[in-house]
């Protein structure tokens, strides 16, 4: 158990705390919205963190990553949260560079995965097919046609699918909606034949696709794992970018806070600082008090990725869930207590709030993993 | 192997040979044992297992030898505690002495008063009880008023203390009283302890909404207590009491991860109360999502407070623990209101002979759990204390 960060660890967050804050404060992110910028995130800052290796992290080392642990790239995620950094570090280097881990055969593993630790593919997963996170409900088709499936359907919310070099799309191959076996991933070029993408503009002002495929012809070898058994390889990737968001989601709660508690110490009314009303006193104290109980439940849940993986399921949909109730109780207090500039755009607080509606739907919102948690007990 | 679980392997050898089967069953209020010279044992086996215990210095694992104590490092201390549990052994004695006082005395306490008290407390020769409370001094507990004229040789103590646990049957009470009617309301308190059969000392008990009176209102009227029973300096009691509210706050924030044994986890409860689907789902999605909360927030705080001994050890404390008394109380009174919630109709019984022990014990550990967010300081207290000590904000607006 490593509830206590060593001392690499503390090295890693500082060093990718100040390279954030210089490089891409949030205002980085207000640049790219308000420029309506077309890739969404900014292509030197990406090579940048693929230079300091972020991409690498928690990638073995014979296939170019760093094996500094699942850890390691939780400290990252938290300080990416805290300056609300757009980068495809979760869509590609996350879930993307997972999958491939968890179900590619060594050639596949050998041809993506350096690429994908360098930062110089990217890869996003269609999964999403309707209005809430729900992988068992999926039912795209892959028609088998000889040699070849014929994809057919339509993806939403692919995060960074509109630059992507390439897809991993979920679809059924057999079975019904909510079955969990009969699902299959299949790796496709954004360029085939008969794939359309539409970047659509929501709410965090980052990056989502909706894809459309028609009657798209791929070999049966671009499947990642074998037919009908997709779900232990897509739920492994899905639980590690539950994590890698679920610690996102706590640096934008923790810079939240503090800018909050900044906030109540300067801010003057009645001729007192605001924080000397008991009123605001005991509901900042809750605050702090919820992160300090979420801190050990992240850093429990990031630890046991490659310490206890058979506990991976269960931990995952308790940080996600836990994060995503954080995430909009924070947010909320935080625009509260900050009073009417905390609803102007020009307070940087209006873009946590986004951030976070968004992310509680992504991979999951808190019923979805609270039900998954419920199950996973045995109650 | 190393010298950790050398150790573990000595603790668990040891008690698998000293420890009485009996004493490794679920302990109800009515069996535990508080010492003193009142206290009785409630078999030959609970009694041999103090001794063993006692005579090993593992009543108090972590206090020195020299005054009796087992001289275990905190590593040591929680494999102790981890093996004890892992067998189901009762705690050999319960009691504030070993909970507060004795960590407070060798703190504060001068060479005299740690060879008096230390030794008595670790062998149960003596019970002790808290006198911080009164009734008018609640959540303000630094007005308090109960007074200690100085008489020269000794004190002369007038007024009364509430909320002294079980005083009827303890030896000694500890108590912070006002020595200095003039200094600001912190700078006059001092520490004293008084024995409970001087005279002038008597008690009242309190009956309580869940039926128990464990505690009681004590009364002071004339009693003369010598001066050698001044823990730390005069009028600087209250950095006594400070040090040992930590240690009352630890004991209670530690309440919700290792509850009593006699009551059923809520999961389990909802397992044999609630209408369960065909793969063993809750059908009330209510409850089951309640239940959820609570087994996430359980872990939550049990991690927590792991951590927090992490970051001891590695010697890198944080701020941490001044939210665990808070948190860990408003669980555990969530945990009885859903403990009832999943029993129904049948958690309303009370002198009912139709329900279970077990549903009886959960409605009265319900009706219990109300004065966890209020004794050791209300939740609002802890409030106020986060938000000064920890996040530095300013006083508050109306003073305090």
């Amino acid at each position: 158990m490593a509830l206590v960060l060593n001392e690499e660890q503390r090295f890693l967050r500082d060093t990718a705390r100040d390279f954030l804050a210089v490089n891409a404060p949030v205002n980085a992110l207000r640049a790219l919205r308000d420029n309506r910028d077309e890739t969404g995130f900014s292509l030197p800052l990406w090579q940048q963190m693929a230079e300091l290796g972020w991409p690498a992290i928690a990638l073995p080392e014979e296939y170019g990553g760093l094996d500094f642990g699942f850890l390691g790239l939780g400290v990252v995620f938290e300080e990416t949260g805290r300056t609300l950094t757009a980068s495809p570090l979760l869509a590609s280097s996350v879930l993307g560079a997972s999958l491939i881990n968890a179900g590619g055969t060594d050639e596949q593993k050998s041809n993506l995965l350096p690429e994908l630790a360098a930062g110089e593919l990217t890869l996003a997963l269609a999964l999403e097919e309707s209005h809430h996170h729900d992988p068992a409900a999926t039912m795209m088709s892959a028609q088998r046609d000889g040699e070849h499936l014929i994809l057919e359907g339509k993806k939403v919310i692919v995060m960074d699918g509109h630059s992507a070099n390439l897809l991993a799309v979920v679809t059924r191959t057999s079975g019904q909606r909510g079955d969990q076996a009969g699902l299959t991933i299949v790796l496709v070029s954004p360029n085939a034949h008969g794939v359309t993408r539409r970047r659509t503009s929501l709410m965090d002002s980052r990056n989502y696709a909706e894809i459309e495929f028609d009657q798209v012809r791929v070999s049966t070898t671009a499947c990642l794992g074998e037919t009908d058994q997709g779900w232990e390889i897509l739920e492994a990737a899905l639980d590690r970018a539950r994590l890698a968001l679920a610690a996102e989601m706590y640096g934008g709660a923790l810079e939240c806070f503090d800018r909050t508690l900044e906030y109540l110490k300067e801010r003057e009314q009645f001729g007192v600082k605001i924080g000397s009303f008991q009123a605001l006193q005991h509901r900042i104290a809750h605050l702090h008090t919820e992160l300090e109980l979420n801190r050990s439940v992240l850093l429990q849940a990031l630890s046991v990725v490659d310490e206890n993986p058979q506990q991976l399921p269960m931990m995952a949909s308790m940080a996600k869930a836990r994060m995503n109730e954080l995430y909009l109780l924070m947010t909320d207090e935080a625009v509260q207590m900050h009073g009417g500039i905390g609803v102007t755009d020009e307070l940087d607080i209006g873009l946590f709030l986004k951030r976070a509606r968004v992310a509680v739907q992504l991979f999951g919102d808190t019923g979805y993993h609270q039900r998954r948690f419920a199950t996973l007990s045995g109650f | 192997m190393n010298a950790k679980d050398d150790f573990r392997l000595e603790c668990r050898a040891w008690l698998e040979q000293n420890c009485p089967e009996s004493q490794r069953q679920p302990v109800v209020a009515a069996e535990q044992y508080w010492g003193g010279s009142k206290g009785e044992f409630a078999s030959d086996d609970a009694r041999v297992w103090f001794e063993r215990m006692r005579d090993h210095g593992w009543t108090a694992p972590e206090w020195p030898v020299e005054y009796g104590g087992g001289g275990l490092d905190p590593q040591q201390a929680k494999i102790l505690k981890q093996e004890m549990q892992a067998i189901g052994a009762r705690p050999p004695v319960y009691g504030l002495g070993l909970w507060m006082l004795g960590p407070a005395l060798l703190e504060y306490g001068n060479e005299e008063q740690k060879q008096r008290h230390i030794g008595a407390i670790v062998r149960g020769e003596s019970r002790w009880c808290q006198g911080y409370s009164e009734p008018g001094s609640g959540s303000d507990l630094a007005s308090l008023q109960c007074g200690a004229e100085d008489k020269g040789d000794h004190f002369l103590v007038n007024g009364s203390k509430i909320w002294t646990t079980a005083a009827d049957r303890c030896d000694w009470v500890f108590c912070l009283l006002r020595t200095d009617t003039s200094a600001p309301k912190h700078q006059g308190i001092s520490f004293v302890l008084i024995e409970m059969d001087s005279p002038g000392v008597s008690t009242s008990p309190i009956a309580l909404i869940s039926g128990e009176s464990e505690f009681c209102q004590t009364f002071f009227d004339n009693v003369v207590v010598p001066k050698e029973n001044l823990i730390g300096g005069l009028n600087e009691g209250w950095t006594v009491a400070k040090a040992l509210l930590k240690h009352e706050r630890k004991l209670m924030s530690e309440m919700v991860t290792n509850p009593p044994r006699s009551l059923m986890p809520p999961a389990d409860l909802a397992r044999a109360y609630c209408e369960l689907s065909d793969d063993g789902a809750i059908v009330d999605s209510r409850v089951r999502s309640q239940l959820v909360d609570y087994e996430m927030d359980l872990q939550a705080v049990a991690l927590t407070q792991f951590r927090i001994f992490e970051e001891n050890r590695a010697g890198t404390p944080g701020q941490t623990p001044l939210v665990m008394k808070y948190a860990g109380t408003e669980l555990e009174k969530r945990k009885s209101e859903l403990a009832l919630a999943i029993l129904g109709h049948h958690g309303l019984g009370w002198d009912e002979e139709s329900f279970s022990e077990t549903e009886l014990a959960t409605t009265r550990a319900w009706a219990m759990s109300k004065a966890m967010t209020i004794a050791g300081g209300t939740s609002e207290v802890q409030l106020n204390l986060i938000a000064k000590n920890v996040l530095g904000l300013p006083a508050d607006y109306h003073g305090r």
